[in-house]
């Protein structure tokens, strides 16, 4: 009886802890990790082929910014994918409403409402926005605010957008 | 009695203190937590009011409950009534009923007010067709087009008020 007290009360506690992390976990901040090199200069710059899971760069993903959905150009943000939702991407934010991005091919996006352009920071290797054009703000699920792993590039992801994105006219 | 032991059993009450205290902080913690997985993960209630979904849900307001494990799962079908993050506001949900998943053609009336021209489309990958009961009054896919399914946030499956409408919410 006393061990089948003591297995109740180990469960309880397991249970407890697990729901008050994924609560904090939703709502707060939680830990990810990046694969592909898509945003190359900021995460995962040393692609190694073999074996792919150590270079996987852990970044901390901030979720408060999901209240007000305010967001500005240059942040990291992770999004579900528009064409597939169980998957997520994460890509730079480089216009917002109101905004017009100038394509290659010489044509002008109007940015609508509640839409923003995103775009990867390598941008040989990246599906964006410059493929499926501006995206909802509301099928992003947190913004990138740390690097956690690996331990000599910890610290802050500055939000400066790269050279190489598309321009844009406010 | 010595200042030692005196602060002795000072620091044993402060002990027990903080951890009767820690304790309730934990329970108060646990059950916040709770409240939000079953928010997130199984049904929360939601007040929703507008022309658009006349007459299934009346012009002054309704509360229903709105279940989240469908849309989790990936089981919407074409009929149902979901709630939607807006995507012109993401500040904003909307109630719509889904009328085409991914793969779907659908036809619809440019303006139904003024001329009976339709058009038909085939929705994208991974993106659904919403439109108002109102078609009148509805702003929706015709205008904004096919929606990505990740704004999906839940099935509406019943109306708890007003208490005449109360009860499960049909096709």
């Amino acid at each position: 009886m006393a061990n089948g007290n003591f297995i109740w009360n180990v469960g309880r506690k397991y249970f407890a802890a697990g729901v008050i992390g994924l609560a904090i976990s939703d709502r707060y901040a939680s830990l990810m990790a990046v694969r592909g090199s898509s945003m190359a200069p900021t995460f995962n710059p040393y692609e190694r082929k073999s074996s792919r899971s150590v270079s996987d760069d852990y970044v901390l993903v901030e979720k408060l910014c999901l209240g007000k959905y305010e967001f500005v150009r240059g942040d990291v943000v992770v999004f579900r994918s528009p064409s597939n939702y169980k998957e997520k991407n994460v890509k730079r934010i480089t216009a917002l409403p109101g905004d017009s991005v100038h394509l290659p091919s010489f044509d002008t996006v109007r940015i609508p409402s509640g839409h923003c352009w995103v775009e990867g920071d390598s941008s040989a290797c990246s599906l964006d926005s410059r493929s499926f054009g501006p995206i909802p703000l509301g099928l992003i699920c947190g913004r990138i605010t740390h690097v956690e792993w690996p331990p000599q590039r910890m610290g802050k992801v500055d939000s400066g957008v790269s050279e190489d994105r598309l321009p844009f006219t406010t | 009695m010595t200042t030692t032991a005196k602060l002795l059993q000072f620091a044993r009450q402060w002990k027990s203190t903080a951890k009767e205290m820690l304790g309730h902080t934990i329970v108060l913690a646990q059950f916040f937590s709770l409240l939000h997985l079953t928010e997130n993960y199984i049904c929360s209630p939601t007040l929703v009011y507008g022309p658009s979904m006349l007459p299934t849900l009346n012009f002054t307001g309704d509360v229903l409950l709105v279940e989240k494990m469908s849309t989790l799962l990936g089981k919407v079908a074409p009929g149902d009534v979901v709630l939607v993050r807006s995507p012109e506001n993401p500040r904003k949900t909307i109630t719509k009923r889904v009328i085409g998943l991914e793969g779907d053609t659908v036809t619809f009336l440019v303006d139904p007010a003024r001329s009976d021209r339709s058009h038909s489309l085939v929705v994208p990958k991974g993106h659904v067709w919403i439109q108002g009961d109102n078609l009148y009054a509805s702003h929706d896919s015709r205008h904004v087009g096919p929606i990505p399914y990740g704004l999906l946030l839940g099935k509406v499956f019943y109306r708890v008020w007003p208490p005449r409408d109360f009860g499960p919410l049909g096709q």
